[in-house]
């Protein structure tokens, strides 16, 4: 049996099961502080792990439409939103930490933070942007705005992603290892949308507007 | 007419509802374990490991609760733990395991430049120079956390009166061992390395800039710059350079490796000051490890009684 004829016979457990998942770094990252495990600096730790997770939901979210290509495993789609809605969870958590922790809430020292500093002012931005995406991950959402529009908002995400490396990168002190790695990956993913944009597929019919979620 | 076919497969066989749905059960239950375990172990091995905290001395804990200046010391673990030491790595909860099997003994020092009497020490006999003392110094790290910290160590000016300065020795510069094989972390620090650093004579031969050998009473680990590192705690952390090997002196501004890597972020000077920001962040506040709250950060450190004397008339803006 192909790959390809791997069929999703139990679509809700399936969404059961990546949905808990996704959340298993939020349960650990809470575990651990609450046990004391996160070291001498717990509250930059923590904002450090939410932003990786969210930049990493963030990617795996664009992976999904290339991996289904490759795969031929139309069902992966289905997960899309669930993955993306995931990413804004993290950068959600990635923002709060830095309001609660770094700022205190202080809301004057946020804004001149965000003027003077670019790395804030480009993660405030992607956080925005990822804002209309979250509220649009709706069934009803995708039906009212219909699927190409839908889509071509979306195509919002390529840019979080791009401002969210860049944000990474402008952080860093001297190393930019971890940055660059995030920065390849993105490239990949784009890189390949670009390739099918200008060489599209003959065979196969990819609609890449989101199936609805079955009701519960 | 109903004509009655013979099953294929015999009721009996057929597996009862409650046994199927039950077998379905058991294998979702184990897709359900295998993934979060999975998913956890990725996140612990290779998104955020939890930090290795394994240097906890009970002896040392119980030793002073509270400095000089009525600021609580950082607990020993969270000094030896939470480091920053780009030639083992870049993270800073990693330095203390890359660097265990660091060689601190034979260590020499050689002293050189504009001197009368150079010379190469080996390590006891320049902590033998004169009595070691102990200072509990403020440390204020560029990226904005603190510690509180019992070092232990001789004034720099004691090893520099032995070897005699010239009349136009204005500088000193120093260097860290240059030991790839040891460190680990060398062909990815993203730094011009081996590390240097570099103080005017003035500033060095402040009584408040310490050589230290140790830490809360114990030898320095190698985390934290063993055998021998500069501590000048009016300074952001990064010049108070670890594992020196060579002490120079000179009349020129000695190059120094963050200023290399970043001009722009990193001055020469790089004196604590709330009022200049880094380029990047600000740095008017800092966390104390082991506080909630963030607290305002102290022109020079808190020093400023001290060492403002020795900036009279520099523009501290301009001489970041």
């Amino acid at each position: 049996m192909a790959l390809k004829d791997f069929k999703l016979k139990d679509e809700k457990f399936a969404r059961t099961l990546v949905f808990i998942n996704c959340l298993v770094p939020a349960i650990l990252l809470v575990t651990d502080f609450a046990r004391g495990r996160l070291g001498a600096n717990p509250l930059d730790f923590m904002t450090e792990a939410t932003g990786t997770l969210a930049l990493i939901f963030l990617l795996l979210s664009l992976s999904v439409t290339p991996l289904r290509r490759l795969t031929e495993l139309n069902w992966l789609i289905k997960f899309r939103r669930l993955i993306g809605l995931y990413a804004f969870f993290y950068l959600s958590l990635h923002f709060l930490t830095y309001i609660w922790f770094d700022k205190f809430f202080n809301f004057a020292e946020i804004a001149t933070d965000a003027m003077r500093r670019p790395f804030i002012l480009v993660g405030f931005t992607a956080f925005i942007l990822m804002m209309p995406l979250a509220v649009t991950s709706t069934n009803n959402m995708v039906k009212r705005l219909g699927g190409k529009n839908w889509n071509r908002l979306h195509k919002l995400a390529y840019l979080c992603a791009i401002l969210g490396v860049t944000h990474y990168f402008l952080l860093v002190k001297s190393d930019i290892t971890k940055p660059l790695a995030y920065a390849t990956l993105l490239a990949a993913l784009l890189g390949y949308r670009i390739y099918i944009a200008y060489f599209p597929p003959t065979k196969g019919n990819i609609i890449s507007a989101p199936s609805p979620i079955p009701r519960r | 007419m109903l004509i009655k076919q013979a099953d294929d497969i015999k009721s009996s066989e057929i597996t009862p509802e409650r046994v199927y749905f039950s077998r379905r059960n058991f294998i979702r239950a184990g897709l359900l374990a295998g993934s979060t375990l999975a998913t956890g172990a990725l996140y612990q091995g290779f998104l955020a490991p939890i930090p290795e905290v394994n240097y906890q001395d009970p002896n040392v804990i119980a030793r002073g609760t509270a400095s000089e200046a009525g600021e609580a010391l950082t607990p020993y673990s969270d000094i030896t733990s939470y480091n920053n030491y780009y030639e083992f790595t870049t993270g800073k909860y990693g330095v203390a395991r890359r660097a265990r099997n660091f060689v601190t003994r034979p260590w020499t020092v050689t002293v050189d430049g504009l001197v009368n009497k150079p010379k190469t020490y080996d390590l006891d006999e320049l902590l033998g120079l004169t009595a070691q003392e102990e200072r509990i110094y403020r440390l204020r790290c560029v990226e904005g956390w603190s510690m509180v910290i019992p070092w232990t160590g001789l004034p720099l000016s004691a090893v520099l009166k032995e070897v005699e300065p010239h009349g136009d020795a204005a500088y000193v510069a120093f260097q860290t061992i240059e030991a790839p094989k040891q460190m680990p972390g060398w062909n990815s620090s993203g730094l011009d390395l081996p590390y240097v650093e570099g103080l005017r004579l003035d500033e060095a031969m402040h009584p408040l800039t310490l050589l230290a050998s140790g830490l809360y009473g114990q030898p320095l680990p190698a985390q934290n710059g063993a055998p021998l590192r500069l501590v000048v705690p009016w300074k952001y952390g990064f010049k108070s350079i670890k594992s020196i090997v060579k002490i120079t002196l000179t009349d020129r501004q000695p190059p120094t490796t963050w200023n290399i890597a970043a001009p722009r972020e990193y001055g020469f000077y790089s004196n604590v000051n709330p009022n200049v920001a880094h380029p990047r962040w600000s740095q008017a506040k800092e966390r104390r490890i082991g506080e909630f709250l963030r607290r305002d950060t102290l022109l020079f450190n808190g020093y400023a009684d001290q060492v403002a004397g020795l900036y009279d008339n520099m523009n501290l803006r301009k001489n970041f």
